[in-house]
């Protein structure tokens, strides 16, 4: 099992990798690989890998937790990191056998491949994303060091800031409009619709619409909105309101696509190391480890579990399908590689399970949704002939950015007196109180004046609000 | 394509510590909270009556990353065995699901639990207090520990302290000395003996190391009307005070006096768990202090820290007794307190000493109520607040 090994080593059996990887049609970043110990990996994993990050204590919070985990064995550490740039850096642990860093070094050209051509990272500007993280370290620290600043004050924004970072824009494949546009649509909107009876109909009233709002269209990004509308925010803060957002903006696609991201980065590594023709001790233990990463974890998702079998899944429906499977779902129209490979290039998470999760994996996969009731987690409904959509429609809003509440700025000067108005889109799932209350003194922390959240609980509408007297809540009247 | 492996640097792993300072700050944040918390968690039961070593885990507010998240009406999906069934439950909401390797993607629910040391708790709690720091508060030093410490040697002394190597290696010298002579006959070839001069002794020198003693009196009244919520306030009152004096002190000793209308000295186990029935001497409990402090812990070498808990109900002809005993534990004790148990509401109908031991003119005497256990740490701080430091 444990065969040394050296950095010729591995450039040798590199070499062997990238001509699978260049054979099987892959196409990625320049790749470095980067040996570290175990205290750089977890100092890695508690900076999301970024050689350079600003400094905050949540990312002390998450080194001494995962230490913590990693010192009682509970959890070990992930074989790979690998990073979202152009060129691809990964970090590989010094402390791993042989086969484990042949097997991370064939998962990471899968990463690479995937982060290079999935649409999603396609604003992330890969080439620049070491030097952006960088550039925000050295202002977050030269804030931090500002005599007239200091860290109490950097993170008294810092905290509500990331409390807010992922309450963002999240489908990057729609383009933001400006407010010229924005205006355009909303005069558009009040014109009358056009009416082919307008003779013996009465003359509809024109409304005209408030231009004046703000802002016209419910707004996603409240981080940069706050920047945008508090003008009493010194420039520092919206400089580090910046920073935050840009820094949630690099990760949404990483979260957007996990389960495919890392299916893909499995079959891949699966499919190369298969063709390696390894030495018989090499390849049994990499059967081992690959069966640890794609293993179901009972009670959840692993998405390397689910990734892994969806993309074999694909590929098999396409090449060699069940004349069942003709039937329900059609004559395939191209190869098997050709699907994944432009599955690859045009799906998130969400369109992915929607379009290839069937029934059948479903149910191989023995599905369940579950939910609290009282103390104990009960499972609700199965994948079986009737609950199956069901189970998946669940499926469908908890991957990706589904686990994220929306909340859109509706009004920022709600009754004419500043007050932010927020609204929860409400889709059944309801805000967990706690959170909401200390988040919402967030909000008001960066806005400086009183602000409302409406949301649903229970069924019945409320509105939250943080002001200079604290939390309050109102129960909606029925005729609101 | 290219692809570049970079080897592993020492130097580069030792420079890496990046997140030193952000543990730092995050250790400052739990350390605040669990200040703000203080009297809360020292109130818990799990904590009283532990080892210095032991971790707890301590529930802190305050530092969770909050965020909009959703709430328990929120359903998932996971994958089973193959034999999930509707209403199956299979798990309970406490714990956490198993993580997927790379972390911090998911909001998710963030609950938060610290383990400190029970040191390290103290630590904080003495902090809180405010006390000023130990190098200047001067404490009543004793010198308690006397033994003989060597230095030099001398021609003259007691047998036992003779140094054998030195006076053996002292007549090997003369001999040599004495053979450079030449002048020695054949008898004297074969004896040699030990003259008096070769005998060395060890010069002995008497030490005196200043040390710290310190013991500390748990006087509990055990009659009938002490029940089991009682004596767990008078637990943790204790404990606070053990704790407190051992940060102080090399050697703490402590002290258990278990009274009704007779003291006895007893283990701690007992002290806390055995119930006894009857009526009440506050007296007794103060004279058997006394006693003990006069066998054991002579006042001009410990520092003396006493401390009562009772419900106050005494019999009334003891009241004048136990005043007096109290005032003579005053004069030679850095501390002394009298707390009164008495868990909500139950001080209207039950006889109080508090009364009486208000004329009890001391400045190292407090006298306290104690309703419940949130009230422990307040009169704990008021109590320290009396010691009396001697010059």
């Amino acid at each position: 099992m444990n065969r040394p090994w050296t950095i010729s080593d591995l450039e040798y059996w590199d070499d062997k990798i990238r001509e699978k990887v260049e054979e099987f049609g892959l196409s990625c970043f320049p790749q470095e690989f980067e040996v570290c110990d175990h205290e750089q990996m977890l100092g890695f994993m508690a900076y999301s890998g970024m050689p350079s990050h600003y400094p905050h204590w949540s990312y002390g919070k998450s080194y001494e937790k995962l230490k913590t985990l990693y010192d009682y064995g509970v959890s070990g550490l992930p074989y790979e990191m690998v990073i979202n740039s152009n060129p691809s850096l990964a970090y590989l642990m010094r402390g791993n056998s042989f086969c484990l860093q042949l097997l991370t070094i064939a998962h990471v050209y899968g990463h690479n491949d995937f982060f290079k051509n999935n649409f999603t990272f396609r604003e992330t500007r890969p080439e620049l994303t070491i030097d952006h993280f960088k550039v925000r370290a050295d202002r977050v620290r030269s804030y931090a060091e500002d005599p007239s600043i200091g860290i109490a004050k950097v993170e008294e924004v810092l905290d509500p800031a990331h409390a807010l970072s992922f309450q963002c824009r999240r489908n990057m494949a729609i383009r933001k409009l400006s407010r010229d546009e924005q205006e355009q649509q909303a005069i558009a909107a009040a014109q009358p619709p056009p009416d082919p009876f307008h003779r013996i109909h009465k003359p509809p009233t024109y409304a005209e619409p408030d231009l004046k709002k703000i802002p016209l269209q419910p707004e996603e990004d409240i981080l940069l909105f706050i920047r945008d509308h508090n003008p009493y925010m010194p420039e520092w803060q919206k400089d580090v309101l910046t920073i935050v957002h840009d820094e949630a903006q690099y990760f949404i696609p990483q979260i957007e696509t996990k389960i495919m991201n890392e299916g893909w980065a499995s079959y891949w590594h699966h499919q190369i190391m298969n063709s390696l023709e390894l030495p018989e001790d090499l390849h049994m233990e990499f059967l081992v480890h690959h069966n640890q990463v794609v293993r179901p974890h009972p009670g959840s998702i692993n998405p390397y579990y689910l990734g892994f079998k969806l993309w074999h899944d694909i590929r098999r429906r396409y090449d060699e399908p069940t004349p069942a499977e003709i039937e329900k779902y059609g004559e395939p129209d191209k190869s098997g590689t050709a699907q994944i490979f432009e599955v690859r290039e045009i799906d998130r998470d969400a369109s992915f399970l929607r379009r290839f999760l069937t029934e059948e994996l479903m149910r191989n996969m023995d599905m369940f949704e579950y939910q609290r009731k009282g103390e104990d987690i009960v499972v609700t409904q199965v994948s079986d002939e009737e609950h199956w959509r069901h189970v998946k429609e669940t499926l469908l809003r908890n991957v990706g950015t589904g686990t994220i509440p929306v909340i859109r700025v509706q009004d920022a000067d709600f009754q004419h007196n500043r007050l932010l108005y927020l609204k929860h889109e409400h889709d059944g799932r309801d805000l967990q109180m706690e959170y909401a209350e200390k988040t919402l003194a967030y909000v008001y922390q960066l806005w400086g004046r009183e602000v409302r959240l409406e949301t649903e609980i229970q069924g019945a509408g409320y509105i939250f609000s943080y002001g200079p007297d604290g939390f309050g809540q109102q129960r909606l009247s029925k005729s609101n | 394509m290219t692809t570049v492996f970079r080897p592993y640097s020492q130097s580069d792993a030792l420079r890496s510590d990046r997140s030193a300072g952000d543990r730092l700050r995050h250790r400052q944040k739990v350390r605040e909270a669990i200040r703000e918390n203080i009297s809360d968690i020292i109130a818990e039961e799990s904590i009283i009556g532990q080892g210095r070593d032991k971790i707890i885990k301590v529930p802190i507010r305050g530092i969770k990353e909050y965020r909009f998240v959703y709430g328990d009406n929120a359903a998932a999906v996971g994958t089973g065995e193959g034999d999930s069934q509707p209403g199956q439950v299979i798990g309970k909401t406490k714990g956490q699901k198993p993580g997927d390797g790379r972390g911090g993607d998911q909001p998710g629910v963030d609950y938060y639990e610290t383990d400190v040391t029970l040191e390290e708790l103290v630590d904080i709690m003495f902090e809180d207090l405010q006390l000023p720091d130990m190098e200047r508060k001067k404490l009543r030093e004793v010198l308690a520990e006397r033994h003989s410490k060597r230095k030099g040697y001398r021609r003259v002394g007691v047998h036992v302290h003779m140094d054998k190597r030195r006076t053996a290696l002292s007549r090997v010298r003369r001999r040599v000395a004495s053979s450079r002579l030449a002048l020695e006959t054949v008898e004297e070839e074969r004896r040699f003996p030990f003259h008096r001069d070769d005998i060395t002794f060890r010069r002995l020198r008497q030490d005196v190391k200043p040390q710290s003693n310190a013991v500390v009196l748990c006087i509990m009244d055990t009659s009938g009307s002490m029940d089991t919520i009682k004596k767990y306030l008078a637990r943790s009152f204790f404990f606070l005070l053990y704790q407190f004096v051992r940060a102080r002190y090399t050697k703490v000793e402590v002290v258990f006096i278990a009274h009704h209308t007779r003291a006895r000295e007893v283990s701690e186990q007992e002290f806390f768990h055995k119930g006894e029935s009857g009526g009440t001497y506050i007296s007794s409990g103060f004279l058997k202090a006394l006693e003990i402090i006069q066998a054991r812990f002579h006042p001009s070498l410990w520092n003396i820290y006493a401390f009562h808990c009772s419900d106050g109900d005494n019999f009334p002809n003891d009241n004048a007794a136990a005043l007096k005993a109290a005032k003579e534990l005053c004069d030679i004790a850095n501390l002394f307190g009298y707390g009164e148990i008495k868990p909500l509401n139950s001080s209207h109908y039950e006889d109080s000493m508090l009364q009486l031991f208000k004329s009890l003119q001391a400045p190292n005497f407090h006298s306290m109520l104690i309703e419940r256990k949130e009230d422990i740490w307040p009169s704990f701080k008021a109590f320290l607040s009396r010691e009396r430091v001697s010059e």
